[in-house]
């Protein structure tokens, strides 16, 4: 039976406890605001991308001078994962989640015979592949940004050796991993294919016959130069994406352990009483028994 | 004189929207000025200042990198940098230049050495026009 002092230290500590958990979810709530904003400002900028592309491509995909990021080398011997996840952990199974979906495909891919590449972006992400597919790790960015979130700059130097590496021919087929941000209570890791570039068929209504459209310089100029933009703003999406997911799985995670401290110091301070309310009762036996004896 | 409505957008956010007379662009093969009802039409972005005409004085921004794309339904310039010339120190944009010059340097291949090299001319250009734009203000 633990001593009096002991219950009232293990009390004092959950409470401690209790009051960082309480914090980081009030950070987590502030982050996640500014996060779902920087996700929400970014995306004028990829769906109108998104459509100028789909629209190019549409007219000239088909030719023998396109693009290899928007055809691919026509094979899909090695396949490059880029791995998005967060610098920093206790925020529930953001991660692990992530990390376990590239790993299933990677190992799937291994599998029949391909050859597997892995980028990670993020330290957590790393740490958890280290050990399984040490030699297939070829790049690790760590996002050592704290304040303000990921910047656009970020994610072009990833895009930029990602292009570098495709165009000195080590990878055919690149996918990324992340977290889409569902809401609060829901993130769900996605994989999405960066190379060769996939575009929604361009709708009726962006490309309805008045849209017929003049190209300065070439077709084929223009969508050179914008593919590799376009990555850079694909790979920054999903960075977005993922700031906003692992502030909002921190929140709920951090939630669920404010409760349960509580219920373990509602437990404890119970035990402490009934503990206390003992102690009380013998001494009291002991005094009336020996004021009894004389 | 008739409006048109245009959008600035960055990958951070948007950065201009509202309805113009006229936008001047630094096109990849020049520049071009859009008014309302301009045809259908896409062209590159080459680091330069762009020109926003509407109510009150025009507005100035240093843009890089991205495209323009007029439409029936107005203009939308998407640039990965746009920074409006009055918030632009003359520090940032050297640091640009000898970014880009690094690259230059740091090229493996021709092909690419050429277009880092254009970029280069391109935003040293830029930069000069800038110079000489704030001399005329000040």
């Amino acid at each position: 039976m633990a001593s009096l002092k002991d219950l009232r230290n293990r009390i004092a500590s959950v409470k401690a406890t209790q009051k960082i958990t309480k914090a980081m979810q009030m950070v987590a709530a502030a982050k996640l605001r500014r996060a779902q904003q920087a996700a929400e400002a970014a995306r004028p900028y990829a769906v109108r991308m998104e459509s100028v592309l789909g629209n190019i491509a549409g007219t000239i995909s088909g030719g023998p001078d396109a693009p290899l990021l928007l055809t691919g080398t026509g094979k899909d011997q090695t396949h490059l994962l880029l791995v998005l996840t967060a610098e920093r952990g206790l925020c529930g199974a953001f991660n692990s989640s992530i990390v376990r979906l590239a790993r299933e495909r990677a190992l799937s891919l291994m599998a029949q015979g391909k050859t597997v590449k892995i980028f990670c972006v993020g330290r957590k992400g790393h740490d958890a592949l280290r050990r399984q597919f040490e030699k297939q790790i070829v790049e690790v960015v760590e996002l050592r940004t704290s304040k303000g979130g990921v910047s656009f700059a970020d994610a072009q130097k990833i895009a930029d050796k990602i292009g570098a590496m495709f165009a000195a021919g080590e990878f055919d087929v690149a996918t990324q991993f992340f977290s889409r941000f569902q809401s609060v209570i829901s993130q769900t890791p996605t994989a999405q294919q960066l190379i060769p570039a996939t575009f929604a068929a361009p709708s009726a209504a962006v490309t309805g016959a008045e849209a017929v459209y003049e190209y300065e310089p070439g077709e084929a100029e223009i969508l050179a130069d914008l593919l590799p933009r376009n990555l850079a703003v694909q790979v920054f999406k999903a960075l977005l994406e993922n700031g906003a997911s692992e502030q909002g799985a921190r929140m709920s995670a951090m939630d669920n352990a404010t409760r349960n401290a509580g219920d373990m110091i509602k437990k404890q301070t119970l035990t402490y009483n009934r503990t206390r309310q003992a102690m009380i009762t013998k001494e009291l036996i002991e005094i009336i028994s020996g004021a009894e004896a004389l | 004189m008739a409006t048109f409505p245009f959008e600035l957008v960055s990958p951070e956010r948007l950065v201009y929207s509202g309805a113009v007379t006229e936008v001047i662009v630094p096109g990849a093969e020049g520049e071009f000025g859009i008014l309302a009802g301009h045809a259908p039409f896409v062209s590159t972005l080459k680091p330069g200042v762009l020109t926003i005409k509407g109510d009150g004085a025009p507005k100035k921004l240093f843009v890089r990198g991205g495209f323009a794309e007029a439409n029936p339904q107005g203009l939308t310039v998407l640039a990965e940098t746009a920074i409006p010339l009055a918030e632009l120190r003359a520090e940032n944009l050297a640091k640009m230049i000898r970014d880009a010059q690094e690259d230059v340097e740091d090229a493996r291949d021709e092909t690419i050495r050429a277009s880092r090299q254009q970029f280069l001319e391109q935003l040293t250009s830029a930069a000069a026009a800038i110079e000489a734009d704030a001399r005329i203000s000040h």
